[in-house]
């Protein structure tokens, strides 16, 4: 297809052309070639726990329901009727023994399979229900975190996720013991590239302006902790188009320690669990409301940022839906839950006191980004003293824009690579 | 002495007129000390403690909210939303001595950066009299659209 961007001429090592923003021939190319062809996020283990659960969500564009069959197994499904088309669920989520389409009745098991179909004989001979099941994605999850592709011959999860799985395991000590569940989530759009906030997860150099009004709406203890730019941490490039940025190196493994103080803003929490919880639990459960010190950039749709899942979904060049995802202790004291519960709302959300502000931040790039022909967007923060260390990783201050280099090299690879594997039909 | 529809009506449509006005701290004085502001994302969330809101404030995050919103330093609130609110289908769900319970409809229609966007919403008051007079104990904001993607909104619902 001769009229495709070439999507080398939008890029180079440390900027990119400020059309990638908002060219759509790009942004349909890279619903395929990025979409279609890596592990997308789409669900958390706690959101499916019993057999029978399932939910709606997208992969790229595409309509897809996760169900749990009655064996355990995980199912990522177009939301297609092979009949003609029409969505066999609308529900967000649900518990079901079977999916009927609505239009004329086929009727699909939680696995996808084709089970009736009403006044079957007005087929004859001619339809082979075993040949027409809901079509299956690849699955593959670690640590609960659920990812599906159309692409069968692009290497497995595990190799996919390489050196951001230790940092999932960290980051999954939210738990403080307990499995980490999803507790709700806030979900708004913002008239932009996905790319935009594809970046703004491995980007500490706003915090401090942007989040201005948060910073003052928290105690003084609190906004030292988040004074983090110029600060010890770091951004590591963890390759695939993954990073990891330490914000707060002190609360990268939060059994690490236990005999730190405990901040003066959850004394009181502190107080009503030493009612139930022997001292060191208390403390593991309160380092666990705080949340983690880093943001886990998953290329291309997952952050597992600070303390909440950041899912990002292109919905056209110019539109994109972000969910921040609420996570909690399942099983945990309700008290502690309450408390994770107030800080997300306290951030996040179209009335949070932080993402309304990023939000308009984004807003504007989008906009700005149309001024003007041939202006680079630069990506060159903290090269100059980034280094490969022996571990083979680039390794860059806490404000530096490794991670966005690194997701952008992966976008890279990825829109030019040779389509190897062959999709689901 | 039970609180009239009367009563009740006067005080909501205050509330809604200070808060398109920009009168924010006139507007925190309408709450009790102990009063939540609440916008939940759940339909039926009526145990808001324990699920995710949109807000779930206290006096100290409305007192912040207000700050937030006056004191210059938000990008997305530097200057506020201009909003016109309308307020209307008033039943009295429940009415009994010192307290009583207003449901209503409001119709928000926002203006910022040249962009218009309107707001549905089903409105619950719990209204308590007070030594200070008649005071919002509990406000539930249920927007239409609770559930669906939303976009920033840089004022107070
Ligand atoms: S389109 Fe689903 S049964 Fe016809
Ligand atoms: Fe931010």
């Amino acid at each position: 297809m001769s009229d495709q961007p070439d999507p080398r001429s939008f890029l180079s090592a440390d900027r990119a052309d400020g059309s990638i923003y908002n060219d759509p021939a790009l942004f349909d190319m890279e619903m395929d070639r990025i979409f279609m062809h890596n592990w997308i996020w789409v669900a958390h283990r706690s959101e499916i726990p019993e057999p029978g659960d399932f939910i709606t969500t997208f992969v790229g564009p595409h309509p897809v329901i996760v169900s749990r069959d009655r064996k355990g197994t995980v199912h990522v499904m177009l939301n297609r009727c092979r009949h003609r088309a029409a969505t066999v669920c609308e529900q967000h989520k649900g518990h079901t023994a079977s999916f009927v389409c609505p239009y004329h009745g086929w009727a699909y098991g939680l696995d996808g399979a084709l089970r009736g179909v009403p006044h079957q004989n007005g087929y004859g001979d001619d339809l082979d229900k075993a040949s027409l099941p809901l079509v299956n994605l690849r699955v593959a999850d670690y640590q609960g975190l659920i990812f599906a592709t159309f692409d069968h011959a692009i290497p497995d999860l595990d190799s996919w996720l390489g050196a951001a799985k230790p940092w999932i395991d960290l980051f999954m000590k939210q738990g403080a013991g307990w499995p980490v569940k999803t507790m709700g989530e806030h979900k708004f759009t913002f008239p932009g590239n996905w790319k935009i906030q594809l970046e703004n997860t491995t980007d500490a150099y706003h915090f401090p302006i942007v989040h201005k009004s948060f910073l003052d709406s928290v105690d003084q203890e609190t906004q030292d902790i988040l004074n983090f730019v110029g600060g010890k941490g770091f951004v590591e490039d963890l390759g695939h188009g993954h990073s990891v940025m330490v914000m707060i190196p002190e609360l990268v493994d939060l059994d690490d320690n236990l005999d730190a103080p405990i901040p003066e803003r959850f004394l009181e929490l502190a107080a009503q669990l030493a009612e139930t919880y022997p001292p060191e639990k208390v403390r593991q459960i309160i380092r666990a409301v705080g949340g983690s010190g880093f943001n886990l950039n998953l290329f291309p749709n997952l952050a597992c940022s600070m303390a909440f899942f950041r899912v990002l979904r292109p919905l056209g060049v110019s539109q994109t839906e972000i969910r921040h995802i609420a996570i909690g202790m399942d099983g945990g004291p309700d008290i502690a839950n309450q408390a994770r519960l107030r800080l997300h709302e306290h951030f996040q959300g179209p009335m949070g006191f932080g993402t309304p502000d990023d939000a308009e931040a984004w807003d504007r790039v989008h906009r700005g980004a149309l001024a003007g022909r041939d202006i680079p967007i630069l990506l060159n923060r903290g090269l100059a003293h980034e280094e490969k260390r022996a571990d083979g990783h680039l390794y860059s201050d806490v404000s530096a824009e490794t991670g966005m280099r690194a997701a952008y090299r992966q976008w890279l690879a990825a829109m030019t690579a040779e389509p190897a594997g062959e999709t689901v039909a | 002495m039970t609180i009239t529809l009367d009563e009740a009506v006067a005080l909501v449509t205050l509330e809604a007129d200070l808060l398109d006005h920009g009168q924010f701290h006139d507007w925190l004085g309408l709450y009790t000390p102990g009063g939540r502001y609440v916008i939940p994302i759940d339909p039926d969330a009526e145990d808001f403690e324990n699920v995710l809101n949109y807000a779930y404030d206290d006096a100290a995050m409305r007192a912040k909210r207000v700050e937030r919103l006056l004191g210059g330093r938000s990008i997305s609130a530097a200057p506020p939303a201009q909003t016109v609110r309308l307020l209307s289908r008033y039943r009295m769900l429940a009415s009994d001595g010192d307290a009583c319970t207003l449901r209503c409809a409001q119709y928000l229609k926002e203006l910022r950066q040249h962009r218009e966007r309107d707001y549905a919403a089903n409105v619950t008051y719990r209204l308590v009299r007070t030594p200070d007079g008649l005071k919002i104990d509990l406000k539930v904001i249920r927007l239409l659209i609770a559930t669906e993607a939303l976009t920033a909104v840089s004022y107070i619902l």
